[in-house]
């Protein structure tokens, strides 16, 4: 008996899993006796989906790339004459002995699971298959056979430190609200991953929702909260429904609700939906906008451990911290401790994008360096460009350059760098990438998404801003540089929450390492990298120009001339550097240089 | 008063609550604000002013206030949006991937800036920071379908085939989310 799997987290039925899907379900409806068929989450080759997997006696295979045209293919040889397609589609293969195969192994091969575990393997929607794969026996372990001490102790022995960016020993955290006497606390949960360039969380809810609802649960024993909080984004639509359905599930199986598992402990918890603002990360911001408020981060001390949510007690994690718990209650502290590096133990889950040719999601130990994840895990750049810098932990973060690319990454050694470790989102840039047109797409972001409170993060950034776009346009002066280095540090040290804090980041980082690309575009009026439009020149490559006349035809100002048929022409001194003519091209002839 | 619902129905009323019931239901229960005005906006597609005056009669919430919250998020309208919500994706790794581009194209396409609704009131064209689909990027959201590694060519293709569909009259969750 073969079994079928889908990947249908969001990237997949982006790329069109979904007819895939049905194609493959009405042919395995058809011929009930070969297989059975099945979906899941995300498996973690993004850059090759759609993916389908077949899982038989002679271990699993994984085609990537599928149309429903090669489903048909993939199901008539491969499922009902057990013959693999061995082609480039066959982008990964494990045999029952271990050994693996496919064009695009590497990718896995180098990664090490633990919060990606059942990510790709299991049905997200089943409880049973979560159960199967020893699903609830963290929980099972941590409400009969220990005491809160106990899971508090486990978690301080593991070493887990906080996956949402700060790094903040996790067990430490938990003993800090358990510290605190109240018959009310809370267990809250960040999922409103906000960093542009991230998406490690939405894959785990999508995914293997209920590792998160077990970890939240053994906190809720460990710290005596009866209540938690998922909140999530309301741009993760199929998270929020794969976390209902999860939610319904452990209830009716008991592992929520009054006297979970016969244990005496009571747990619930509820979904809040997030509304759209990028500061509600900020955990005193979130507690804000659970209790119906605008989302303003309030004053610390005192600290959520003494006083969080509705001024209870409340303890507040990242989905991917909460995911390695039910791991590391099970396999034990010292098994997590195996990975990792000594003062940051573990795995981390990176969110690969930008102009990496294999974007995804990959999990690596601690440790692992830039260049492992970019190169053997990602393939190098698109186009075999040049590597130029990766940016991390989105606008709260920096760049690094490629020159340190060794830089292991751990809480220690990134931010070392400028950078912060941040969620996880890792955008790759090459040299098409202007480090002054990236500050400024930040600074945009955090100067939109400021709430207002302090005034040094609330005018002091949409200076910063007003400052990068005046040099982007070639309209910069020599003093520029020494004003955004004063404010970074003003807004850095008058700003109450993270968001300020660390809104300087990206410009503190471009500064120190690309100084003499902002130098280029003061002094010399010239973009580099070729993408500031005002800095630049747009041409039609004649190779690829087949004289359609739509460029010249959509042209506000008639730049541009050229015949039908005939290689077309952009008139420099008449160009107003619009943009029109590269988004109406359908031949991708027109470039800027 | 307590009404008792068997278990079973208990979860399909669940399932339904609509804005009415939701108002309805509300016991004074704290941070109830938030999902009130999202079901408001899932009834309305917006928020109009009256759903405001509603909110404030039932919670005691004064209307300043609920307006004060509703201009904080960024996920909710003042104005009724189109039948084909368009979230361009201007997240880090879209940026990089040419979102510019790509947003350049919907506005020429559609003929409105980001933020209007076209004059048909088929398409309302807004940014969002980050859909989650980076490795597939650029992304645009059209309602709650994701559109991956778009060029400005293939964009063109797919905002047509929704112009034709919205001609038509498909029913679409408009405005859901």
């Amino acid at each position: 008996m073969k079994k079928i799997v889908v990947g249908m987290g969001t990237c997949g039925l982006s790329a069109g899993a979904l007819p895939v899907y049905e194609k493959l379900k009405a042919l395995a409806e058809a011929n009930p006796e070969a297989c059975e068929i099945d979906i899941t989450g995300c498996i973690g080759m993004c850059f090759r989906e759609p993916l389908v997997e077949i899982s038989d006696e002679h271990g699993r295979t994984i085609y990537g790339d599928v149309s429903e045209e090669s489903a048909v293919e993939i199901f008539t040889r491969h499922v009902l004459n057990s013959q693999s397609i061995d082609d480039d589609k066959l982008i990964y293969g494990i045999t029952p002995e271990g050994a693996t195969f496919g064009s695009e192994a590497a990718f896995l091969d180098l990664q090490e699971r633990i919060v990606l575990r059942n990510c790709g393997l299991i049905n997200p929607e089943s409880i049973d298959d979560y159960e199967k794969i020893g699903g609830y026996q963290g929980l099972k372990k941590a409400l009969t056979a220990m005491s809160s001490q106990e899971i508090i102790q486990t978690m301080k022995d593991s070493g887990l430190r906080g996956r949402g960016g700060a790094g903040f020993p996790t067990g430490l955290k938990w003993s800090f609200a358990a510290a605190n006497a109240g018959a009310k606390k809370y267990v809250v949960c960040n999922a409103d991953e906000g960093d542009p360039g991230a998406f490690m969380d939405r894959s785990v809810l999508e995914g293997d929702p209920h590792a998160v609802l077990e970890g939240m649960i053994i906190c809720g024993k460990a710290i005596g909260a009866g209540f938690g909080y998922i909140y999530c984004r309301a741009e993760y639509p199929l998270a929020i429904q794969r976390l209902e359905k999860a939610i319904a599930d452990s209830r009716e199986k008991g592992y929520l609700g009054r006297d979970i598992l016969g244990s005496g402990f009571d747990f619930d918890l509820k979904i809040k939906q997030g509304a759209g603002a990028f500061v509600c990360g900020e955990e005193t911001a979130l507690f804000a906008s659970i209790e119906g408020e605008r989302g303003m981060p309030r004053i610390r001390p005192p600290f959520p451990a003494e006083k969080g949510l509705w001024q209870k007690p409340t303890n507040n994690n990242n989905v991917e911290t909460f995911a390695n718990v039910p791991w590391i209650i099970s396999n034990g502290a010292a098994a997590y401790r195996s990975t990792g590096t000594e003062k940051s133990p573990g795995t981390k889950v990176f969110a690969l994008a930008g102009k990496v040719a294999k974007g995804g999601l990959a999990e690596v130990p601690m440790g692992t360096t830039i260049e492992q994840l970019v190169f053997n895990i990602g393939g190098g750049i698109k186009k075999g460009r040049q590597f130029k810098a990766v940016q991390m932990g989105g606008p709260s973060g920096g760049c690094i350059p490629s020159h340190l690319k060794n830089t292991p990454v751990d809480f220690e050694s990134i931010p070392a760098t400028g950078a912060i470790m941040g969620s996880g989102g890792m955008v790759v840039m090459d040299e098409g990438t202007c480090m002054v047109e990236i500050a400024r797409f930040f600074l945009n972001f955090t100067q939109s998404e400021s709430c207002g409170k302090c005034t040094f993060c609330r005018i002091g950034t949409l200076r910063m801003l007003e400052i990068l776009q005046r040099i982007t346009r070639g309209e910069g002066v020599s003093e520029d540089i020494q004003k955004l280095e004063k404010l970074s540090v003003q807004i850095k040290d008058a700003s109450l929450c993270g968001l300020g804090q660390t809104a300087p980041n990206p410009v503190q980082t471009t500064i120190r390492y690309y100084l003499d690309e902002y130098m280029e575009h003061i002094d010399h009026k010239k973009c580099p990298a070729g993408e500031c439009e005002a800095l630049v020149d747009f041409i039609i490559i004649p190779e690829k120009c087949v004289g359609c006349t739509l460029c010249a035809r959509n042209c506000p100002v008639k730049a541009i001339t050229g015949k039908v048929k005939a290689v077309h022409e952009i008139d420099q001194q008449k160009c107003v550097k619009c943009g029109k003519c590269i988004t109406s091209c359908n031949f991708g002839a027109v470039v800027k240089q | 008063m307590l009404v008792q619902i068997p278990k079973g129905v208990m979860k399909t009323a669940a399932k339904k609550e609509s804005f009415n019931y939701r108002l309805w239901r509300y016991n004074g229960a704290p941070g109830e604000l938030i999902p009130l005005l999202q079901s408001a906006q899932e009834h309305f597609g917006y928020i109009p002013r009256r759903a405001i005056t509603y909110i404030s009669g039932v919670t005691g919430i004064p209307e300043s206030d609920i307006y004060g919250v509703i201009t904080f998020y960024s996920q909710f309208r003042l104005q009724p949006m189109g039948k084909f919500v368009v979230r361009a994706c201007a997240g880090t790794a879209c940026h990089v991937s040419g979102a510019k581009s790509i947003i350049d194209t919907i506005e020429d396409e559609l003929g409105v800036e980001v933020g209007d609704t076209t004059e048909d009131g088929l398409f309302t064209l807004l940014t969002v920071a980050c859909i989650g689909c980076c490795s597939l990027a650029p992304v645009v959201m059209v309602n709650s379908e994701t559109h991956g590694r778009l060029t400005p060519a293939s964009l063109r293709k797919i905002l047509k085939e929704y112009r034709r569909k919205g001609a038509d009259g498909v029913n679409t969750a408009a405005g859901a989310s």
